[in-house]
């Protein structure tokens, strides 16, 4: 078991033929996922590594079930490729692309909600269900299979931790990237649930920031409803205010969306709150063998 | 990005915002020339820096005649003027606004951002004009109204009406003027792809008019590229210099008060980074992001932004490789140290693919100043220990 995608889920890349597209394509392809084809316009009806490319993403989920895609267009027109795949009836878009402008993201997401079409991102490395399929732009091979759940506003500290909770000699279930833009598709309210529903999954690795409240609300959440142990680390304890840290969305502004507030309140609903990312893989040990 | 209250005012003044007669001046002469041409018989001197509180540093000031606004010009041209915004070194006054005094009755915030919790923007609005918004937020909550505004719809007619009601506007006249401001400032919203709009004060007059006093405003970076009249107002002395340099390499660089230097792929990575030196005794100088496509240039690049600043004594270079390869970038850190003198010791922690290639890379290469250190927790003890000047 895991959540969202396992080595069956039918995925279409849009942006199949670009550079970007290509090479990360290829590797899913090697990692294991069902890549069944893939969306450039006008290339409609080429093979490309060796699967169709179709000229929509109508077509392609006509000629080939696909039901999730992985988003590689250029910022400018990640809106529309998202828009296109709600609209097509693909069930979850994994937008990998950074730097889409804020409103568009705002309109898509709106749409996509509205044909309820889940996202992950934008701007995020994906989603990985370990050993099974990758559908974004993490290595692959640090991720064990395991029993331990991830979610992660960060890439890089996606693969710190589940580094460290695979060094602990423990794995992973499933590892989802939601992105640090301040409009993000699925987000820890909609994955705690997945994991807690998970029979797979025994603890939840939760990596938070700055700016926002969804770790509050992610809090509140797991005090009331979830029963698997949570580890969490708040990247930007000694971020300055009013300074956009890298992300879009991981800025303090005023005194909102300090590491502090969240810590603190995720502490209070029972979390295991490290203050170091080189903390995770002791706490995961620690909580795993209560 | 930021512009001044200037040219907010000129995209005010495009949709049909109110807003004060005003021009912007370089120099004492051109402030004069421009007052003289306005008319007077009040004039407001303002400083332009991108930064909030400039009435209480002494960089708002008003003038009764032509001698006032000479004096004026000459006293806040040129001068460092400190806010709560601008942290205590201050910025540099290179312009300044003449604008006409108002004739102001009662103060009102109008302000637009996007709620992030809702995922559309919300229009703020408050009685309490000339305060900061945070502090009417954090004392007196019920004195802010906010409205959201679902975009597919737009501002319709009921937003403007939550609006007078909440902020307690009862002539009909005045309700008309205040929705249609309102209405007009959401339009530049949506169209220039704005991140934050402010106006504080926004003033009623004794005639029931309506004026933008002051405009804030800040556009989302990701879409500058559809908007090149935006662009055009971009102010490069009021940006960081090694902030600036840094991202036209593809760099995200911040620096801060601390003693190591800090080189970071990914953002996230970069600030836990430095809430690990933090956590381990030591004061991080920077956040650093070399990217998804850290090399030998772009390394480079980083470790002379670093060793500008005269306070670093070490420097954590910790990578996490992903797709990019450990091996790779061991080289590239070798082939900066060649490009640039990098004279403080140099922590290394590289993880991910091809680590045990890298280390065996930066072992051989065997230089002096650069300690190997085999994961983040070892890195930050042994970056705070080189600082001290233990290791």
């Amino acid at each position: 078991m895991s959540i969202l995608v396992n080595k069956d889920t039918k995925v279409i890349v849009q942006g199949f033929t670009g550079g970007e597209g290509t090479f990360h394509a290829e590797q899913c392809m090697d990692y294991g996922t069902n890549i069944v084809g893939g969306v450039t316009p006008n290339k409609g009806g080429q093979e490309h590594l060796g699967k169709p490319v179709f000229n929509t993403v109508a077509e392609a989920v006509d000629a080939t079930g696909a039901t999730v895609s992985m988003v590689f267009v250029p910022p400018a027109f990640v809106a529309d490729a998202v828009m296109e795949a709600a609209d097509a009836g693909i069930e979850l878009a994994v937008i990998i692309t950074e730097g889409a402008p804020v409103k568009d993201m705002m309109y898509a997401k709106m749409y996509a909600t509205k044909k309820g079409m889940k996202t992950i991102g934008p701007n995020c490395p994906g989603i990985i269900t370990a050993e099974e399929c990758k559908i974004g732009i993490m290595p692959g091979n640090i991720f064990k299979k395991g029993n331990v759940g991830l979610i992660s506003k960060s890439g890089t500290l996606t693969y710190e931790g589940a580094n460290q909770v695979c060094t602990e000699g423990f794995g992973i279930s499933t590892a989802v990237g939601i992105g640090g833009d301040p409009i993000i598709g699925l987000s820890y309210l909609q994955l705690l649930p997945m994991f807690e529903a998970d029979p797979e999954t025994e603890a939840i690795v939760m990596i938070g920031e700055i700016g926002g409240d969804l770790e509050i609300q992610a809090a509140k959440y797991i005090k009331e409803n979830i029963t698997k142990p949570v580890v969490a680390f708040i990247a930007g304890q000694t971020a300055p205010k009013g300074k956009r840290m890298g992300h879009a969305g991981a800025i303090v502004s005023g005194s909102a969306g300090t590491a502090k507030e969240k810590m603190e309140a995720l502490e209070a609903a029972g979390v295991k709150v490290v203050v170091s990312p080189a903390e995770i893989g002791k706490a995961v040990k620690e909580v795993l063998s209560k | 990005m930021n512009v001044h209250e200037y040219q907010a005012k000129q995209i005010f003044a495009e949709y049909g915002v109110p807003t004060p007669k005003g021009k912007v001046a370089h120099s004492v002469e051109e402030a004069v020339e421009n007052a003289k041409e306005l008319g007077g018989p009040i004039w407001v001197v303002k400083a332009q820096i991108h930064a909030g509180g400039r009435g209480l540093g002494g960089g708002v000031k008003l003038a009764k005649s032509l001698d006032e606004v000479k004096e004026l010009a000459e006293e806040i041209l040129g001068m460092t003027l400190v806010t709560h915004q601008t942290g205590p070194e201050g910025k540099l006054v290179q312009k300044i606004y003449i604008e006409d005094g108002a004739d102001i009755q009662d103060e009102y915030y109008l302000g637009i951002v996007l709620d992030r919790a809702k995922e559309m923007p919300v229009i703020m609005a408050s009685t309490e004009g000339g305060m900061e918004i945070e502090k009417v937020a954090e004392e007196t909550p019920e004195k802010i109204v906010k409205v959201a505004v679902d975009p597919t719809i737009g501002f319709q007619g009921f937003h403007g009406r939550e609006l007078v009601f909440g902020l307690g506007i009862t002539d009909k006249q005045e309700q008309r003027k205040f929705i249609d401001f309102a209405s007009k400032l959401f339009k530049i919203y949506m169209d220039k792809d704005v991140e934050l709009i402010e106006i504080n004060p926004l003033i009623r007059t004794s005639s029931g008019d309506f004026i933008a006093l002051d405009g804030k405003m800040g556009f989302d970076d990701s879409a500058l590229y559809r908007h090149p009249e935006i662009e055009a107002m971009r102010d490069i002395s009021e940006e960081d210099p090694d902030e600036r340099e840094a991202s036209e390499y593809g760099l995200s660089y911040i620096s801060l008060d601390g003693e190591i230097g800090c080189m970071v792929n990914g953002a996230g990575l970069a600030m836990g980074t430095m809430d690990t030196i933090n956590y381990v005794g030591g004061t991080p100088a920077n956040f650093l992001d070399v990217g998804g496509k850290a090399n030998a240039e772009t390394v480079a690049k980083g470790f002379e932004i670093i060793l500008r600043n005269p306070k670093v004594k070490s420097i954590f270079v910790n990578i996490f490789g992903g797709i990019v390869r450990c091996d790779r970038i061991a080289n590239g850190i070798l082939e900066a140290t060649k490009l640039v003198d990098v004279h403080v010791p140099v922590v290394v922690r590289l993880d991910g693919t091809n680590a045990a290639e890298a280390a065996e890379i930066l072992k051989n290469a065997n230089i002096d100043n650069v300690i190997p250190a085999t994961d983040l927790l070892d890195g930050a003890k042994k970056a705070v220990a080189a600082a001290k000047g233990e290791l």
